[in-house]
Order: C-alpha cells, then structure tokens, then sequence
C-alpha cells in the first residue's frame, strides 16, 4: 500500500514535507495504526501518539485523507491510496503528526469539566435516577481526541476564544447532570459571542467524531436553555 | 493596557435568537412576494403601484426590511469580528455599519410611503 505521510522535525527541517512511503501489506482487517506501526519499523523517526490502540483513549486522532479520524479504529480497507496523513489541522505541530494539545485543553478545562455541588457529600453515592442518567448519554462517551475540534472551522479562526465542539459537548453533560447545581454559572459563562456563538453548525464535528456522538445538538440544547431561561 | 486573550461580554444568545426570527420574517415575505409573482403573472405598472399603496403592503414590506438590516448588522459584525483584530478599527466599522443600515431603514420608509 501507498502512503504519503507529513513530516516536520523543528529541529531538523526548515518546513514540513510529505514523504512517500510503500508497505507491503494485505489489508485484511488490519487498521491503519497496525499500518503505521509497521512503517515505523522501515522508519523509526516517524513519530505518532498512541496508547491504547482501540479508540479509547483518543491518542492517535489524525488527519486520514482529509478527514479527521483515530487511526486505529480506521480499517485499511476502508481508505483510498495514496494513503494521506497529516497531522490534526488548526494546531501547532510537535513533531510529525504529534501535535500540542494545550489550546484544546485550555478551553476543556475553561468550561469547569467537573461537578460542582455543594451539599454535604452523603454516605454513598450521589443517586441518580435511571431517566437522569439517561440523560448523560451521547455525552460521557467523549474521549477528547480533538478530531471535532480541530475540524471545526471557528476553532480555526478562534482558537483562544471559541470553546470549540468537544468543550461545549463537555460544557453540556455537566448542564444535563442531575446532581451539577451550576446550571445557571454555566451557563453565563458560554452567554458569550466567542465561547459559544461562534458556532455556526458547520457540523463538521458531528461528521467526524469517530465516536459518533453530536456536538452540534448539545451546543443547540445549551442554546435553547439559554433562550428558555430569558423568557 | 497588557494584551490579554478577553471572552465574557455576556451578549450573544439574544442576536442569535433574532437573526433566527429574523430570517423567519424575512421567508414569509419572500413567499408571499414569490406567490403574488406567481399568481399575478402579467403585472403592471398600476398594479404594481395599487399593491404598494396598500398599507397592509407597506408595513409587512418594512418588516422585511428592518428584518434584513438587523439580519445584516448580526451577520456583518460577526465577520468583523473575525477578520478584523484591532478593537479601534473594529468599533469604527461597527459605527459604520449601524449608521449605514439606520440610513437605509430610514430610505425603506421614504420610498414605501412615496415621501
């Protein structure tokens, strides 16, 4: 299989480039970081983030012929030749297709990513009911892998003030959790023209979000609280 | 004065929620208009000038217009404040814009009412 992967050593390249590779390999159902794995056995200067090697821990999110995706949920077959990969668009690059996470994460943490309730803590747990808790579906699922964000043309534009996709996912499932008494704080916090309404529902997010969840609806849920708490 | 990254103006949902009703004025007239086109095929110049004498006429065509011109003014500032960084040129083009728009609304109603 072909292969043309981004290259970028800071301390060596004056710019990046995209090198060729050729891998003999049947793809079977073999994914691309099975691929990548190999390519870096021919060259081990090729450097990748991974972990867990099966989209859970978010690691190895990249630009796979254009599209943002984790490579290894991403099944060989399943992609076009030459395979293209680049690093997340809209990041500083490290290395390779290692890129610096610190802007995603500031903006992770900036919505409060933690349940804030100020009871006494009770004996057990803090119950809820099986309706509440459904209401955290398609929310806790995130990995924060950063393929939404970077694929969002706003947080392009507006990294340092636009809280992109995976933070309002985040900023959400706090908002819809039964036992988070900071609702209204939240939600003062996003009634901003940057960190929330810069979203226009490109939905770019929505279409590659390799775990399938819909930031787009949860920023439209957080809208519509919005709305419902002004009339 | 340093230079920080500054969010929290606490605007933001109520221009959203505008430009949505708005656009929902805005469809409304267009339908109305594109139906009248469709159903009165061979307009004329009397025609044309009795369905604007109407008043029913005139004011839903001035909603439209201050529904474009406040459509506008969300969309127009939206994309200053992307492309345009510096707050000093940036509040002169929303001065602009605000003066540009409350001139044309004031046109709208001299044309309509033929004053």
């Amino acid at each position: 299989m072909k292969f043309s992967i981004y290259r970028y050593n800071p301390d060596v390249d004056a710019a990046p480039y995209m090198r060729d590779y050729d891998l003999d390999v049947e793809p079977g159902d073999k994914m691309l970081l099975d691929a990548i794995l190999l390519l870096k056995e021919q060259d081990d200067s090729l450097s990748i983030r991974k972990s867990c090697r099966e989209g859970v821990c978010g690691s190895d999110a990249m630009n796979i012929n254009g599209r943002n995706g984790l490579a290894c949920i991403t099944p060989l077959y399943s992609l076009k030749e030459p395979v293209v990969l680049r690093p997340l668009p809209g990041l500083p690059v490290i290395r390779d297709l290692i890129v610096d996470m610190t802007q995603f994460f500031k903006q992770y943490h900036s919505i409060k990513p933690y349940l804030v309730n100020n009871d006494p803590p009770p004996e057990t747990e803090r119950l809820q009911s099986p309706a509440q808790r459904a209401h955290l579906n398609g929310l806790y699922e995130c990995i924060l892998c950063g393929c939404c964000t970077t694929s969002c043309p706003s947080f392009w534009w507006n990294p340092d003030k636009f809280v992109g996709p995976a933070g309002l996912l985040q900023a959400y499932r706090f908002i819809a959790d039964s036992r988070d008494q900071a609702t209204a704080e939240r939600l003062d916090d996003l009634e901003d023209p940057y960190r929330l309404f810069r979203c226009h529902t490109i939905m770019n997010c929505v279409d590659v979000c390799p775990k399938e969840l819909n930031p787009t609806e949860a920023i439209g849920n957080i809208k519509d609280l919005m709305v419902k708490r002004s009339v | 004065m340093v230079n920080r990254v500054v969010t929290g103006a606490h605007y933001g949902m109520r221009d959203w929620l505008i430009q949505r009703i708005t656009a929902v004025v805005m469809a409304a007239y267009c339908l109305v208009l594109a139906g009248y086109l469709l159903f009165v095929p061979q307009t004329n110049y009397d025609l044309w000038t009795s369905l604007f004498s109407s008043q029913v006429v005139r004011t839903f065509s001035l909603l439209f217009l201050m529904s474009l011109f406040y459509h506008a003014w969300i969309g127009i500032r939206d994309i200053v404040m992307d492309y345009v960084k510096p707050a000093a040129v940036r509040l002169a083009i929303h001065v602009l814009v605000i003066l540009a728009l409350l001139l044309y609304t004031i046109w709208s109603v001299q044309i309509l009412w033929g004053m």
